[in-house]
């Protein structure tokens, strides 16, 4: 493979993207972008074709001037106006790479402001992130505003009995049901961030300035009396997370894991959450676990041997890789855009025997160098978001929708990843992937596959 | 059509608009949001910087440049320097279509090309990727033509793309390379992009190929991007009269093409926003009048091409052109007439474009509905109130820095298509030559026209007025639709489309239709939801 000047068809998204997503995660936050105002209106475009829901991100608006001078007055002037027109709570700002070419230091500016604001009327809570768009991927950027979130909100205190999770980038899907998992267990918990009413509600009976929703701050406050913390993302590390700052600064332990898809990585996260709680496992997920296990054997002989490729998030692909290996499809190429130089490693603990089979791992990888690849490798189909179709549809591959951004099929959404449920409708949806292909290449007209 | 007697003064209204922000920002918006009256046209503040933290429609001048302009035209390549972002979110995909003659030709529509710029290029400079960008994507595609689009860092780190063009334009002889500095800060809005685009491809496209393309009437289509397939709709038409499109800027379009423009005897202008300069420059280099058209709506779409047969002053095209209305209106009148029914004295709010916002009244007419509210998100003070405002407009500091291109008459290729006398006499026919009328002058009386809405003022809007649609981008969409009222996207057309011409009315009609009464918005409120009297006034807010 030959190394590119230029990237074609990236298979990553910005910065700031990821740093807006998770701040609709907490409950009467408005996100603000310190920078043109053409980030907000892009990332808010792209944001929406996927959730299909209103999302508000402010902007400093820079123009040639605040350019040359700096972008002090701006963003105290629209903190300003977001504070007097939306009420926030939160106000979460990320940079761009804009402000952080010029060096603004939005750190002391937000202090001036505070300042000037005096302390007549309480001010919302700033939560700040440095996402520079020509640094990391939008997942960093969303661990960056989890942080930050926490490092600005977590307090001190007695342990409680409460458990953090900090479960990534994942669909309001999943977290729904992570949350109806963490209840099924009978323990209080905290889960940050939390889009899965905000990105994902009904209609309104009356008008919200803000979408009802989100983790609430005085719940991110006590994150840092918590028992433990579980944190997923096989490469995301201590020193970038939010688990990682409270076990660093509050001594709450953190639970890193992958994210829990196939049997295996769920088993390893139910039991983690089964020795937090002393409890046992609920009946509803045994029998989920059942069921699943049914289904992998009942399906095995559509999938065993098949090959994929598979792209995305590097902690997506990491993980996926982990299940179609589980269920006997082989991914043959493994591809991120992100570039934490873990990958590999990684995947390696989760996959010990990757090599033998030839599966290869590509980090900083854009769709034209999967692409390049991808014939030798005589694929069955591909896995990953709605940007790889275009390949999909030269190839003649079908394509498993999954992950971010999906903005060429319905209910993008309210797709699950994870446990043992999310383990079942993937399996479905791959199996029946490649029923579909059998039918169509057969000539007779099967309607009994 | 009924005035607009049943709705609040529209004073209180504006009031109420403003009445959250700190007194500057009140003072300054409620220049921007104005009561209309059509026969004294009062002035609309527009073209104006979007306060910070006002949540605001527009994008930037890279978006109006690279995602609107350029990114139509199949066979460029166009590289966005900068980071990821950029690049990604412009991706074209669906929007703008093209057709290439034939699979072999190229389409680099649906490709993103960026340098992916990272922390070591903002600090030790950019232009030696860029350079090897633009060298790999000769080396890969051979294309006839290279764009460079610099992103916000671009212009602060101080790399000079268009040296780099220049450089790299030589360098490979056969290929055209140039760059346009459309960073993201720049103007107020997407707009300063269209006028950056409308420069770089005057200056290093238009009048390239002297090949005089077979036909009678030649005309260029400028303004009109081929979303959902619009171009294709009125490539139809064009085709069924006998009118030569030569080059349309930019759907559907090609280098070659747009080489080519300068060899038309009419440009005429759909999106007068984004496009306006290009007509005004090429009538003072070519000799090319210049006239506002619209194929929105079936009626205005006869009326374009009765105007544009008018121009050419033939008889011959002037039945032909007869002939096709005649044959074409039947079918659209069978739409109307059960759709009509359904539809008749519903209202709806524009609140997009530079153009869009007006173009979309008039199928609203044909629909028996009424435009209770519109502005545009990025237009200047003569796309609201005609271009006879232009000498009056201010020209503040954002607009100052983008450049007006000094352009002379071209010694050997000027060539007046009318005389002075010839314009005159067309223009007192009612036909819009050189000239655009604004939108203001087609609204109701008392209507209420706001530029640059924000995200709060169109809320409050819907809940002021209830419009039965309400047409914006999806940026809104859900946000509206979430109380209760149905947004109809007129950037992408909820990937629906044509709404051009004769066949693209009669699909806007079934797609309206299908929209204001569709059943879901009587599902909201659930069987054993009380009704006392606040829930009842709940219900009938979201249903209505």
């Amino acid at each position: 493979m030959t190394a590119k000047a230029a990237t074609q068809n990236a298979c990553k998204l910005c910065n700031p993207l990821g740093a807006c997503l998770a701040f609709r995660g907490i409950e009467k936050c408005v996100p603000f972008l310190h920078g043109s105002q053409g980030c907000a209106t892009y990332i808010r475009r792209y944001l929406i074709s996927h959730y299909k829901e209103p999302i508000d991100i402010a902007s400093s608006n820079f123009n040639e001037e605040t350019a040359v001078f700096g972008g002090s007055h701006n963003l105290q002037l629209g903190l300003k106006n977001v504070s007097q027109q939306y009420r926030p709570e939160v106000i979460g700002i990320a940079t761009t790479c804009l402000s952080e070419t010029i060096g603004d230091d939005v750190p002391m500016i937000l202090k001036e402001y505070r300042a000037v604001m005096g302390s007549d009327e309480p001010l919302p809570v700033m939560i700040f992130a440095s996402t520079p768009s020509y640094s990391g991927t939008h997942i960093d950027g969303f661990h960056a505003a989890v942080r930050s979130a926490v490092k600005t909100l977590a307090e001190e205190g007695p342990r409680k009995n409460l458990v953090n999770i900090f479960p990534g980038m994942i669909s309001p899907a999943d977290i729904r049901y992570l949350k109806e998992i963490m209840n099924a267990f009978g323990i209080p918990f905290v889960l940050l961030p939390d889009y899965s009413q905000t990105l994902d509600g009904g209609p309104w009976a009356e008008y919200h300035r803000i979408p009802p929703g989100g983790a609430p701050v005085h719940a991110i406050a006590s994150t840092g009396c918590a028992s433990a913390s579980i944190e997923f993302g096989s490469t995301l590390e201590a020193q970038k997370s939010a688990a990682g700052y409270l076990e660093e600064r509050f001594g709450v332990p953190r639970h890193h894991l992958p994210l829990p898809i196939g049997i295996k990585a769920s088993d390893r996260f139910f039991a983690v959450v089964e020795k937090l709680t002393e409890k046992p496992m609920p009946a509803v997920y045994e029998d989920e676990r059942r069921r699943l296990v049914d289904a992998y054997a009942d399906g095995h002989k559509y999938v065993f041997g098949k090959r994929a490729i598979l792209y995305g998030e590097e902690d997506l692909v990491i993980s996926m890789a982990a299940f179609l290996h589980e269920i006997g499809v082989l991914p043959v190429l493994c591809a991120s855009g992100g570039k934490s130089g873990l990958m590999k490693k990684r995947l390696l603990e989760l996959v010990p025997d990757l090599e033998d089979p030839g599966i290869r791992v590509r980090e900083n990888v854009d769709f034209v160098d999967i692409e390049h690849e991808a014939p030798e490798l005589l694929p069955d189909f591909l896995i990953g978001n709605s940007k790889g179709f275009t390949m999909s549809k030269r190839h003649m591959l079908p394509l498993v929708r999954i992950g971010f951004p999906i903005h060429d099929r319905f209910g993008g959404q309210r797709l699950h990843h994870l446990g043992y449920r999310g383990t079942q409708e993937l399996f479905d949806r791959i199996v029946n992937t490649v029923i579909e292909q059998r039918q169509k290449a057969s000539s007779i007209g099967y309607t009994y596959m | 059509m009924e005035p607009m007697n049943h709705y609040p003064d529209p004073i209180k209204i504006r009031e109420e608009l403003v009445e959250k922000y700190p007194a500057k920002v009140a003072k300054k918006r409620t220049k921007s949001i104005i009561i209309n009256d059509p026969e004294t046209i009062p002035e609309v503040q527009a073209n104006v910087r979007t306060v910070p933290g006002i949540i605001t429609q527009r994008g930037c001048s890279y978006a109006g440049c690279k995602g609107v302009v350029l990114g139509p035209t199949r066979d460029i390549v166009n590289i966005v320097h900068g980071p990821i972002g950029c690049s990604f979110y412009a991706w074209l995909t669906r929007r703008n279509q093209t057709r290439p003659e034939s699979p072999e030709h190229e389409n680099f529509i649906t490709y993103c090309f960026s340098t992916d710029m990272q922390e070591e290029h903002v600090v030790f400079g950019g232009e030696k990727k860029l350079k090897l960008a633009i060298q790999e994507a000769y080396d890969l595609f051979h294309p006839k033509a290279i764009a460079i689009f610099s992103t916000c860092p671009v212009g602060l780190i101080g790399d000079d793309v268009h040296a780099v063009s220049k450089e790299m334009r030589e360098k490979l002889g056969d290929c055209n390379v140039f760059g346009f500095s459309c960073e993201g800060y720049r103007g107020v809005s997407q707009s300063a992009g269209h006028h950056i685009a409308n420069n770089g491809v005057f200056k290093h496209m238009v009048g390239r190929n002297n090949d005089q393309k077979e036909g009678k009437f030649k005309l260029n289509l400028l303004g009109e991007y081929n979303i959902g397939g619009d171009a294709f709709e009125i490539e139809r038409i064009f085709e069924k009269c006998g009118i030569t499109l030569v080059a349309s800027f930019s759907g559907n379009s090609t280098v070659g093409a747009l080489e080519n423009a300068h060899t038309a005897d009419l440009n005429v202008i759909m999106c007068h926003r984004s496009i306006n300069y290009m007509g005004e420059m090429m009538e003072t280099k070519y000799g090319i009048p210049w006239m506002k058209v619209n194929f929105v709506g079936a009626e205005s779409t006869a009326k374009s091409l009765r105007k544009i047969a008018e121009y050419f002053d033939d008889e011959g095209l002037k039945v032909r052109v007869e002939e096709v209305i005649a044959e074409e209106m039947p079918k659209v009148k069978a739409v109307i007439d059960e759709i009509r029914p359904r539809t008749e004295g519903k209202t709806a709010m524009l609140f997009v474009g530079g153009s869009r916002a007006h173009h979309y009244q008039d199928l609203f007419t044909e629909l028996g509905m009424k435009t209770v509210a519109a502005g545009y998100e990025f237009a200047h003070r003569d796309d609201y109130e005609g271009r006879h405002v232009l000498p009056n407009i201010k020209i503040d500091a954002d607009s100052k820095n983008i450049e007006e291109l000094k352009v002379e008459p071209d010694p050997e290729k000027y060539n007046p298509r009318k005389s002075e006398a010839e314009l005159e006499a067309l223009k007192e026919k009612g036909l819009e030559i050189n000239g655009y009328e604004g939108m203001m002058k087609q609204m109701l009386k008392k209507s209420l026209v706001v530029d640059d809405v924000s995200h709060y003022e169109s809320e409050k809007l819907i809940e002021i007025y209830k419009p039965d649609i309400f047409c914006a981008g999806i940026k809104e969409k859900y946000v509206v639709q979430k109380m209760g009222v149905p947004l109809k996207q007129l950037h992408s057309y909820d990937y629906g489309g044509p709404y051009t011409g004769f066949v693209g009315a009669t699909n806007f009609y079934r797609d309206i239709d299908r929209m204001v009464n569709n059943p879901v918005w009587k599902m909201i409120k659930a069987p054993w939801e009380k009704t006392g009297n606040e829930a009842e006034l709940a219900a009938s807010y979201v249903t209505q």
